[in-house]
């Protein structure tokens, strides 16, 4: 069978990429795409911890979970672009400085 | 031999999934960019397939792809003025955001490398709704209830932020 290590590489990789696309990406609805990447990562972990620990089904569990709060979290973060949207007539994030010092 | 094309099937996909984050992370078009999502949705769905978590790769595609996905292409829909096809997301920062990118995937690796995680497989554990289930309303009943409410909250909330409000625009 696939050992555990491989889990955690696909998932290191996964967790870089969302890191990356966090990181460039000027529009906010792909910045939220990029945090989607993130969540997926953090899940493949804790499913592949509860299968390789004996009996474990907390890790899926705490998976449900975060897929629960990743659903609110696009929710309220669209709700959030689009009031953006209808103020500054774009969803650029830099351009978006409004509230800066 | 039977392994072996479960083994290259593994493989392929989760080449497919990260062929697809990377062109969710680098393409141009903001609607095939929510598309490589989709893609990358089902390969993690099929990831949760191979460690034997049946009901989560359930609950991934129908909550993601069904749910997150779909609010992914009404934001992209509603933040850019239809007529202008001209769909795209820039960039900024590139290579500073590869290094950290790649400073952080290379502390992983080390970490995952270094680390004797001492981990056994245990076996494919057979159907798992029914555990789950009692674990939600048995151990982990206090995240369960925390849950519900703040999807009520968020429910709430996002239809709040988004309406119009009387005597503006």
């Amino acid at each position: 069978m696939i050992p555990l290590e491989h889990y955690l590489y696909i998932s290191a990789a996964l967790f870089s990429l969302g890191v990356f696309g966090v990181l460039t990406r000027r529009n906010a609805v792909n910045v939220l795409m990029s945090i989607e990447l993130i969540f997926n990562s953090a899940n493949i972990n804790l499913v592949a911890f509860s299968r390789f620990v004996e009996g474990a089904l907390g890790g899926q569990v705490f998976a449900l979970l975060v897929i629960v709060i990743a659903a609110c979290e696009a929710a309220v973060a669209l709700a959030i672009v689009m009031s953006l949207y209808r103020v500054v007539k774009h969803v650029n994030l830099d351009d978006a400085a409004e509230l800066k010092g | 031999m039977e392994s072996l094309g479960v083994a290259a099937i593994f493989y392929g996909t989760a080449a497919f999934m990260l062929a697809s984050a990377f062109y969710v992370v680098l393409g141009r078009n903001l609607v095939h960019c929510a598309f490589a999502l989709m893609g990358t949705f089902f390969g993690v769905a099929i990831l949760y397939v191979y460690l034997g978590a049946d009901f989560l790769a359930g609950a991934q595609v129908v909550i993601y792809v069904g749910g997150v996905l779909t609010l992914m292409v009404f934001g992209v829909m509603l933040t850019n003025r239809i007529y202008n096809l001209n769909l795209s997301s820039g960039a900024i920062q590139v290579v500073p955001g590869a290094l950290s990118a790649g400073l952080i995937f290379a502390l992983l690796v080390w970490i995952i490398q270094s680390v004797d995680w001492g981990a056994m497989d245990s076996g494919d554990p057979g159907p798992t709704s029914e555990s789950i289930g009692r674990l939600l309303v048995g151990d982990y009943l206090l995240p369960f209830e925390i849950a519900s409410v703040l999807l009520l909250i968020a429910l709430m909330g996002a239809a709040m932020l988004v309406r119009r409000r009387r005597g503006s625009s």
